[in-house]
């Protein structure tokens, strides 16, 4: 096991957020939820990023003063030029720790330290060591990454100066597509949503034609209807050398889920416990242990 | 350039099989892509890609007729299995191929390094869709070509052929996924296999086919419906990005990603020509001679009509596309987004 101390981490908001609730989400966050790291961002939709941007300081703020480490995520699909001047802002700024998600953000931040984020592809120790070799030090992995694969991984690159995090709470993101499906479900384009995404704050569901629930469209982007949930394969990964736990934020309490995984760390519930302290969360989709045995994901939840 | 302000582009078309090589450089192609046959590109499907012995005869064959082989190395390795991609560019490199198309940090790391004169194109499977993400490319592994995400419009892409130092190829023709190529996981969350990692879509064993009595038919990808079809009508092979589902905001079932549709940009050939577009891609690697053949005979009359200042029609293509529907997808409009 690497002798890295285990961190509880908070992804960026996925989803449109009233910019107020989105506030009062991380004050909340910062005073009552043992988590180390909060990742902070748009990450999906280059629109949404200015509805954010005046409590956006404040947040900041809030969470360091209540000794939290923030780190500012990229937008992960960039074609527009409003794309491209949100990721070039984010990437520029020198203060702040920076995570892409997308390889437009590498050059600016190359020589310096910076996170790589979970929607870049990083499956294998040799790309771990091209980005580490310009200054990446934290590797978020794919969702999709089996835990042997997460091992390996771990083993591979025993050599390098790099932490690594995985997700082990929250519906799991499947898909980025430069179209807004959000949009057209309710017959707009891109450009003529009036972002109708803040109807939804855990995603629009998408259901089979036999009614079973199955997507969940966020704008760009297309997660699963079920939540990822591996707080009974923390301890494996930690032994493995993983060190950091993202949990991705959803509109159900999550610093009952961060208490939760944390207390699984120090070691004062037990797995077991902690699992049960996950039950009654009022989630609008079952639990899942998504890609983690590298069996379709899917198909494990229904068994 | 010739006299009507156009680079006479590189027709870069299918390879799955051997004989579709063939097919493809006697129809006109000037370059053909190809994968070995396992997981390291991005077609990895039953019956198709090339033995190293096949690719060997294959190289031969097109390079007597002045045709290039481009070899798909895609797909991105699985830690510690990073063996099977060196091997996949040590071959490529042996055999000549003109170019090795890779998409992986890693696997361009390691061509670029142990192989300096090796001609590398960005797959799009890397998903690098802004200036910024490809001159990282090109500064990182000297890059020479990039094939573009089908996510921008022709205006984009004039606007990003001036903003980078190496060419660029765009698909005009063929299947079209919704998804951004490179970030779509939903094939591995129904079936277990990654279209990243195994260089699988909507694979043909996880597809079934159920009529009822009334003849209709339902197909389903894993234990998952995708579509139904009214007894007659004609059914889309089940890929999830082209289903029909049902959502809360809709009365009725609805393509929730995207219609049934073949990219066509016969339309826009000039315009992509003019935009700075070095290389035209033909999708279809699983597709049949028939239709390599067809495509790629019209494509090849079309872009010699356009050099040559006559207009080019491409109205025969309509048959061989999906459902018979067509699309410009995001290329001609932010409209598509």
């Amino acid at each position: 096991m690497r002798d890295v101390a285990a961190e509880i981490t908070l992804g960026p908001v996925l989803f449109n957020w009233q910019p107020d609730t989105w506030r009062d989400f991380y004050f909340r966050i910062a005073d009552e939820a043992p988590v180390g790291t909060v990742y902070l961002g748009e990450v999906i939709c280059s629109k949404r990023a200015p509805l954010f941007d005046e409590h956006f300081d404040a947040v900041a703020e809030r969470l360091r003063a209540a000794g939290k480490s923030v780190v500012h995520s990229t937008l992960s699909e960039v074609t527009q030029n409003l794309d491209r001047k949100l990721v070039e802002s984010v990437a520029s700024s020198q203060e702040e720790l920076v995570e892409a998600n997308d390889g437009s953000a590498l050059p600016q931040l190359q020589g310096r330290p910076h996170h790589i984020g979970p929607f870049m592809n990083v499956y294998n120790e040799r790309s771990v060591a091209v980005l580490a070799r310009g200054g990446a030090r934290n590797f978020c992995l794919p969702v999709e990454m089996p835990a042997a694969t997460i091992g390996a991984l771990c083993r591979e690159t025993q050599n390098l100066d790099a932490t690594f995090e995985v997700m082990v709470f929250g519906r799991m993101p499947l898909a980025l597509s430069a179209r807004c499906y959000h949009a057209r479900a309710h017959g707009r384009t891109k450009d003529t949503c009036r972002f109708i995404c803040d109807d939804d704050p855990d995603g629009l569901e998408l259901r089979t034609l036999s009614g079973q629930p199955f997507l969940t469209v966020n704008g760009v982007q297309t997660l699963s209807h079920d939540f990822l949930n591996l707080i009974d394969r923390v301890e494996e990964l930690r032994e493995m050398g993983v060190s950091r736990f993202r949990l991705s934020p959803h509109s159900c309490d999550m610093v009952r889920v961060a208490t939760a995984f944390r207390s699984l760390l120090d070691g004062t519930i037990t797995a077991a416990e902690a699992s049960e302290a996950m039950v009654g969360l009022n989630l609008p989709g079952p639990f899942s242990s998504g890609f983690y045995d590298g069996k379709a994901a899917l198909s494990r939840s229904l068994q | 350039m010739n006299d009507n302000g156009y680079v006479r582009p590189e027709l870069v078309c299918p390879a799955g099989t051997p004989a579709a090589l063939r097919t493809a450089v006697d129809a006109g192609a000037d370059a053909v892509y190809c994968g070995l046959q396992n997981e390291t590109n991005a077609r990895n499907f039953p019956g198709l890609n090339f033995t190293p012995a096949e690719l060997e005869t294959a190289i031969g064959y097109a390079h007597a007729r002045n045709a290039k082989v481009l070899l798909a190395v895609n797909t991105f390795p699985r830690a510690g299995e990073f063996a099977l991609w060196r091997e996949a560019v040590d071959l490529g490199t042996r055999l000549d191929a003109d170019a090795l198309i890779v998409a992986d940090l890693g696997v361009a790391d390691y061509a670029a390094r142990t192989y300096p004169g090796l001609r590398l194109h960005l797959s799009v499977q890397a998903g690098a869709s802004s200036p910024e993400a490809i001159r990282f490319y090109c500064q990182e592994f000297g890059v020479k070509r990039v094939v573009l995400p089908r996510i921008l419009t022709v205006a984009e892409i004039a606007d990003l052929h001036r903003q980078i130092p190496c060419e660029i190829e765009a698909f005009v023709f063929g299947n079209i996924g919704m998804m951004a190529e490179g970030r779509c996981s939903l094939t591995n969350y129904v079936c277990g296999l990654s279209t990243n990692m195994d260089g699988v879509c909507s694979p043909a064993a996880d597809v079934r086919y159920e009529e009822d009595a009334e003849r209709n038919l339902t197909t389903k990808l894993g234990p998952f419906v995708i579509d139904r079809f009214a007894g007659g009508e004609s059914a889309g092979y089940p890929t999830i990005c082209k289903g029909r589902y049902l959502c809360d905001v809709r009365n009725e079932p609805y393509y929730a990603f995207e219609e049934p549709v073949t990219l066509n940009l016969s339309a826009l050939l000039p315009d992509l020509m003019r935009a700075g577009v070095t290389a035209l891609k033909i999708e279809g690697r699983q597709r049949s001679r028939a239709y390599v053949r067809a495509v790629v005979s019209a494509f090849r009359k079309a872009v010699d009509d356009i050099m040559a200042g006559r207009d080019a029609s491409l109205a025969s293509l309509l048959a061989l596309t999906e459902g018979q529907r067509e699309t410009q997808g995001a290329y001609r409009s932010k409209t598509w987004r």
